[in-house]
Formats: structure tokens, sequence, C-alpha cells
């Protein structure tokens, strides 16, 4: 389905892009940082209980 | 017998991860789903304007994350201030994570009110009080991002950015009053009153408060991870400075 945004199509449509980029990279960006981070602290507590 | 609990008990790490962990995949689906039908409602379902045609569907966009952006920063303010009175870690890493977050919204409410402007108003940016507030507010998040970066003692970062947090809520504060202070400039008064006769109409109204809606819970959702992200790095780094003590 599309509508007709007329003259205005290229500001409308630009702005729900960029926004909808920037939304994605900052849930991309915290998902990958929260699963480093996870993934590191279970390997470090892993590595002490290994080591005694 | 009812057991009475406080808000306080969830300054205890262990038990903000556990309820955190519980209610995050909910927030996050709702926020999800309220975002999406708040936009596709806005673009696909509601007219015309009279006078700004089909760029007032940008409103959907605009105006929720303009409101995020002033009210992350009062989240971080309140967070902030728990720290600086009651030194619970989670408070001031709560802070933390949310600045991203801020920094996120006021980009894309600078972008596209950037857009919005340049048809509506032959510019792509005015030196307006409000544009302006908002501006430094945005420098305002990365001076406190990078304040965070720059010391490396967990507890003195957490001071220095509280007393920036409560320095830059005077621009937050500025950001959301700005018209109403000076009563100049190109942009327009709140979208959003409790006024009836000032708001946008119903038709317009409708969608943009579920949109709101979406992006505050997606707000809460992204605040609520990275808090637990940084609870988890820190516990990293105590673990390491211990270890390199010994």
């Amino acid at each position: 389905m599309m509508i007709d945004l007329g003259k205005y199509a290229v500001p409308v449509l630009s702005a729900y892009g960029a926004s909808i980029a920037i939304l994605t990279l900052l849930i991309w960006q915290s998902l990958s940082r929260s699963a480093k981070v996870k993934r590191d602290l279970q390997e470090y507590e892993r590595k002490q209980r290994s080591d005694g | 017998m009812s057991e009475r609990r406080s808000l306080w008990e969830y300054a205890n790490p262990r038990k903000f991860m556990g309820l955190s962990g519980a209610v995050l995949p909910w927030i996050a689906i709702a926020g999800g789903v309220l975002l999406a039908v708040g936009l596709i409602w806005g673009f696909f379902f509601t007219p015309d304007d009279y006078r700004q045609g089909a760029t007032v569907k940008i409103i959907y966009l605009h105006v929720p994350s303009a409101l995020m952006a002033i009210n992350a920063w009062f989240m971080m303010l309140v967070a902030s201030l728990i720290w600086l009175i009651r030194r619970h870690h989670v408070s001031a890493l709560a802070a933390r994570a949310a600045a991203p977050v801020g920094v996120a919204m006021t980009i894309i409410a600078l972008v596209t009110g950037a857009i919005w402007g340049q048809p509506m108003w032959g510019t792509w940016w005015v030196w307006d009080p409000r544009l302006t507030s908002f501006l430094i507010l945005f420098l305002f998040y990365l001076g406190y991002i990078a304040l965070w970066s720059a010391v490396e003692n967990d507890d003195t970062a957490a001071d220095l950015t509280s007393v920036l947090c409560i320095v830059g809520s005077v621009f937050a504060m500025l950001s959301r009053y700005a018209v109403n202070f000076w009563n100049q400039g190109l942009h327009q008064g709140a979208s959003l009153s409790l006024d009836k006769e000032e708001n946008v109409a119903d038709i317009f109204y409708h969608p943009l408060l579920v949109s709101i809606g979406g992006f505050v819970l997606i707000f809460v959702a992204l605040v609520l991870l990275r808090t637990r992200t940084e609870i988890r790095a820190r516990q990293l780094r105590a673990y390491m400075a211990r270890e390199r003590m010994q």
C-alpha cells in the first residue's frame, strides 16, 4: 500500500528513514554490547572457578 | 499479613537484575507494538494537514523523540540526585545507561525538525530559542558521556557527571519552555496540551499519543537493558581490579 505524499514525499520519507535507521542502530548497539559484556563476565567467572 | 516492600530494595543490584530481567521482554514487546501501530496509523491512515500537507506525518517522530530527549535528561537528573544523596550504584549506572538513548532521541528530534523545517520555514536551521537550547542540550549529552569515559574511578565519574547533569537540567528546562519564556522564533508552541483548544486536531492526536507511548516504552526497555549491561561491566571491572591487587 503506497500513499500519495505529493511534493513532500522526499522530506517525509527521509525523516522516517533517518529515524528508523537511528533507532535500529541504537537497539543493535545496546543488544550487541549487552551480549559481549555478559559473555565476558561469564567467561571470567568460569575461568576463576577452573583456576580454583 | 502483607509485607511492605520498599522501592529502595531495587537499589540492590541483584534484586534489580531479577526484576528487570523479568519485565524487560514485555516492555520491549509492548513498546515495539505501540510504536509500529502509532507510526503505521499516522503514516497511512491520517489525512494531510490543510497548511502543512503531508509533512504533518513527521509529527509522529518529531514530537515523541523531542519529548523523550528532554525527559531522558530529567530521568538522569533524578537518578543522579539519588546517587548524590543515597549513594546507590544502580541509580548512577541507570543515569549513565540513559545518556546514549537520550542522545539518539535528541538526534532524531534535531534531524526530523530540520527536515520538517526546510519546506515549512524555508530553512533547515534557525537560531531560535527552542532550537538553540535543544542543540545545547545535545552538547550536554555528549559532554556527559565523554566525562563518564574520561574518569577512571566509577564513583568519581558518577559524582562529576551528576553535577554536570544538574547544570544541564537548566537547558533541558529551556528546551521545553523556551517558546513560552521568549515568545519569539519560528518554532511553534507545544503540540500537546491539557487545554483542548491548543492541542493538535483529534485525528492527529490519537496516533500521536500511541507513538509517544511506543517511544516511552522503548526508552524504558533500552535503559533497563543498558543498566543491566553497566551493572555487569562494573562487576567485571571490580573482579579484574581485585585480581590486579593480589
